[in-house]
């Protein structure tokens, strides 16, 4: 019985000690400061993070817009309301799908293979050899991945919700035959800049920071064996989509609670 | 070094479509406009009950979009809703002062916008001008509560 215990709180001490760490490793890394080094570095991992990603993020926007413009028009069109579909596609991609669905494809994406490439590091002690010859891992390894990420997700939300809008407009206006100026009209009286689009790429800047946080962290902080290197990569994607669909929920309730 | 100013140009590219996507959201999308000031001109009208009238819903006349609500507000004096729109200047000093406006539902559930008809009067209107002739917003409660007080007489 008190073993039970004994493993209950030790298992609570873990979890509270790992979060402290992970905040002292965000604060420590968040902060260094660029160098032209460290630009070079940046522009290395934006590339890897972000441009990589570009592909999967359009594929999955296109036919997100498109099945919404399909799923919403034969809803739509039972009220005699097929002319609101750009508003519904234009809304629903703006506000919640093309942050969240972005930030979990870029968790599965781009944090399992930082995660990846990071524990390697660790358990081929290269991080360690670093600091022998005075390099702070932080700095050259951590600091332009976690940039990079938080950089990164905005850009490609916009990318997914600009090409989910356009598939919208296929399937809406060139196939099921919606009036294109109502699609476009329809959208821009119901679509606020500040409300809508700046809100959601709020959100895409703190899903950025905190999947690409989790996946550094998870790789910086894992067993150095092959089984905690898959092990941490299993928990970057768990905790960073269960962090997103949470924190989602918090901002949408922050941003648009009071609309009723 | 020439793999590097690929990967620079890739990354600038990325960087650039981002940039270009929040644009077309911001102006295709979200209808942000970047016209010149004096392309519009202003009215304003004032409304017994707005009923679900927003800012950005279009203003028309005989359907045709001619322009947009920007402001929407209670008039302290009267305690009536006070709208404010911008019309293509292409109408200034072409409606008759004795012009009405009317809020009207766009299909059964639809978003309500405003319509306005001409009048015969020889006055124009123009900027600032003020539209005295009103329809206010229909309500479906009140439509109700007269229909079922006739029903009791």
């Amino acid at each position: 019985m008190m073993r039970h215990i004994a493993t209950l709180g030790r298992a609570t001490l873990d979890i509270v000690s790992s979060i402290g760490r992970a905040g002292l490793f965000l604060f420590q890394s968040i902060f260094c400061l660029p160098s032209r080094e460290g630009f070079h570095l940046w522009i290395r991992q934006m590339h890897f993070v972000g441009v990589m990603s570009g592909a999967i993020v359009l594929v999955s926007g296109l036919f997100i817009g498109m099945v919404l413009a399909l799923q919403g028009f034969t809803i739509l069109v039972s009220f005699g309301a097929d002319e609101a579909l750009g508003q519904m596609v234009a809304l629903s991609l703006v506000r919640e799908l093309a942050p969240v669905v972005a930030a979990l494809l870029f968790a599965g994406r781009a944090g399992s293979a930082l995660t990846a490439e990071i524990g390697l590091m660790k358990a081929t002690e290269q991080l360690t050899s670093m600091e022998m010859i005075g390099v702070d891992p932080l700095r050259r390894i951590v600091a332009p991945r976690l940039w990079a990420g938080f950089v990164s997700l905005p850009i490609l939300t916009v990318m997914f919700g600009v090409v989910g809008i356009w598939g919208g407009y296929l399937v809406g206006v060139d196939w099921l035959g919606v009036y294109q100026g109502s699609y476009w009209s329809n959208m821009q009286d119901s679509v606020d800049f500040v409300g809508d689009v700046l809100n959601g790429m709020i959100k895409s800047l703190v899903f950025g920071l905190v999947v690409t946080w989790i996946a550094v962290f998870q790789g910086y902080d894992l067993i150095p064996t092959s089984e905690g290197i898959s092990r941490a990569t299993t928990r970057t994607v768990v905790y960073a989509s269960l962090a997103v669909l949470g924190l989602d929920f918090v901002l949408t309730a922050l941003m648009f609670g009071d609309l009723g | 070094m020439k793999r590097n100013n690929w990967l620079e140009l890739g990354v600038g590219m990325f960087m650039l479509a981002g940039i270009l996507g929040l644009v077309f959201l911001g102006l295709r999308v979200s209808g942000l406009g970047v016209g010149v000031p004096n392309d519009t001109f202003t009215l304003t009208a004032n409304f017994a009950n707005i009923g679900g009238l927003r800012p950005q819903a279009k203003v028309t006349m005989s359907g045709v979009r001619i322009g947009k609500v920007t402001d929407i507000e209670l008039d302290p004096k009267w305690f009536d809703a006070k709208v404010t729109m911008q019309l293509d200047s292409a109408y200034d000093g072409k409606l008759s002062n004795d012009s009405t406006a009317a809020i009207l539902t766009a299909g059964l559930l639809g978003e309500q916008y405003i319509g306005l008809t001409v009048g015969g009067a020889p006055d124009m209107l123009h900027d600032g001008d003020v539209i005295h002739d009103t329809q206010q917003a229909l309500v479906l409660e009140e439509l109700i509560q007269q229909f079922v007080s006739n029903m009791a007489k």
